[in-house]
């Protein structure tokens, strides 16, 4: 409970340093709304264009703009060297990763709040069901489960904007395919039956690598 | 005897290279020891060891008869750390900073806490501002208020009065005497630091090089700190 209570101590923490500062949400939202912008140019946006293209510029903007959020996660603990400030601090190592696991988790679901309305209307496709919000939690958790750890990794290098996506997109691949394809059988008009197999990979996914991450996260931040 | 400290056999490496070789020191609950030495003896790494952040090659680290590593979150709870860098956020606020290690420390009417450290550290008319807005002195004496937040048995500090005036460097002393506590501290200063220790060391090169078990003199202190740079 302890654990879960400096867990979300944490991810308040960097809510209130967003507020304050609106570095991440500004610059991803516009990098996002560019992304969109491109691909809508690039691929135009018929109907028959948009069903085809459509779940995997999602998917890739979400990645994209993932890896600017997540990177920015750790340098802020890394500025006046706060990471040991935590580490000093009576909490669990594995209560810092849920902190910013819970945090990043935040940042990206807010991000797509505001990048999915705008995809929609550019592309002309409607992305508020059920299915689709289960995809994009499911696939989120995992995003944010493999990112934290990585970022953490990534933090203590001299190219960390170079390192964490060399190490992130990898990992993630099966969660972005999977989340692609079941967002396409869904705007296909198929049953939730026929994503079931993807939402399987997604959440099998997220259950290995958040406990794996909450594992190994205190060998990372350790020197 | 909570807030003793008993370091045993401590050894450090990076690689090859030994920054800690067999460091043992013992103090006493109350007792304020002053660690010296020239750059690169090893003070920091041993402050980094003894504040749980880094974990020893060999040898052990005890609170009060506590292993630090197998009984972290006791012994974290019971200790106070300032290091070089100040641990604060430069988006947020004085008070915001505050209130965060608060939280994580469990500190009961924290706000009440704050105010009074601030206070003391003459920060009270700006502690609504962005720490980044803050000079240097200014955030050091923040650092101390965070160190000192959850009124810690154990405080270990490494140049702590770097940056600070003599006000708030009487201030900083004040603080660490409101509550017995024991304190180990490093200062580049051997004139101001042996003021304000009860005990000194020095250490070289990873080793100690001069420990004497009670109060020594200043001239004691200083002609082994001058041997101990030819020995570097």
């Amino acid at each position: 409970m302890k654990e879960l209570r400096d867990a979300f101590t944490i991810a308040s923490k960097d809510v209130l340093t967003e507020i304050r500062t609106r570095e991440v949400l500004s610059s991803v939202v516009i990098f996002a709304v560019l992304v969109i912008i491109i691909f809508n140019f690039a691929f135009g946006s018929s109907e028959q264009a948009a069903g085809l293209v459509a779940p995997g510029i999602l998917w890739v903007t979400f990645a994209f703009t993932g890896i600017l959020s997540l990177n920015r996660s750790f340098i802020l603990e890394k500025e006046e060297d706060c990471i040991e400030g935590l580490m000093v601090a009576p909490l669990s190592r594995e209560a810092v990763y849920l902190g910013k696991f819970f945090g990043n988790v935040f940042f990206i679901i807010l991000i797509q709040l505001i990048v999915i309305p705008i995809f929609s209307l550019l592309f002309n496709i409607s992305f508020f069901n059920l299915e689709l919000l289960l995809i994009t939690i499911l696939a989120t958790l995992g995003f944010a489960s493999v990112g934290t750890l990585f970022a953490a990794m990534a933090v203590n290098t001299r190219a960390r904007e170079l390192v964490l996506p060399i190490l992130f997109f990898p990992v993630i691949t099966p969660v972005i395919i999977a989340a692609v394809n079941a967002s396409a059988q869904v705007l296909d008009g198929q049953s939730f039956g026929a994503i079931a197999q993807w939402l399987g990979v997604i959440g099998a996914f997220d259950v290995i690598f958040i406990v794996a991450s909450y594992l190994i996260f205190s060998f990372i931040i350790e020197e | 005897m909570i807030n003793s400290i008993e370091v045993k056999n401590l050894c450090r490496n990076f690689g090859s290279f030994e920054a800690i070789h067999n460091v043992s020191l013992s103090i006493q609950p109350g007792e304020t020891m002053a660690l010296f030495g020239h750059n690169g003896a090893g003070k920091t790494t041993l402050l980094k060891i003894m504040s749980t952040v880094m974990k020893p090659s060999s040898g052990s680290v005890e609170y009060g008869g506590q292993d630090i590593h197998k009984d972290s979150g006791t012994v974290r709870a019971n200790l106070g750390v300032v290091s070089h860098r100040s641990f604060l956020y430069s988006s947020l606020t004085a008070y915001d900073n505050l209130v965060f290690y608060a939280k994580l420390y469990g500190v009961h009417d924290r706000e009440n806490r704050i105010k009074q450290l601030l206070s003391s550290l003459g920060l009270k008319a700006r502690m609504y501002d962005k720490v980044g807005t803050y000079s240097r002195g200014m955030q050091q004496k923040l650092s101390i208020a965070r160190a000192l937040l959850h009124q810690p048995g154990i405080v270990l500090m490494d140049e702590p009065e770097s940056g600070l005036d003599n006000r708030a460097s009487e201030s900083l002393w004040q603080l660490l005497n409101e509550k017995k506590r024991t304190v180990v501290f490093t200062h580049h200063n051997l004139e101001k630091g042996f003021a304000a220790a009860d005990r000194v060391m020095i250490l070289s090169r990873g080793r100690v090089f001069f420990a004497p078990d009670g109060k020594c003199s200043l001239t004691e202190l200083q002609d082994a700190y001058s041997a101990s740079l030819e020995a570097a």
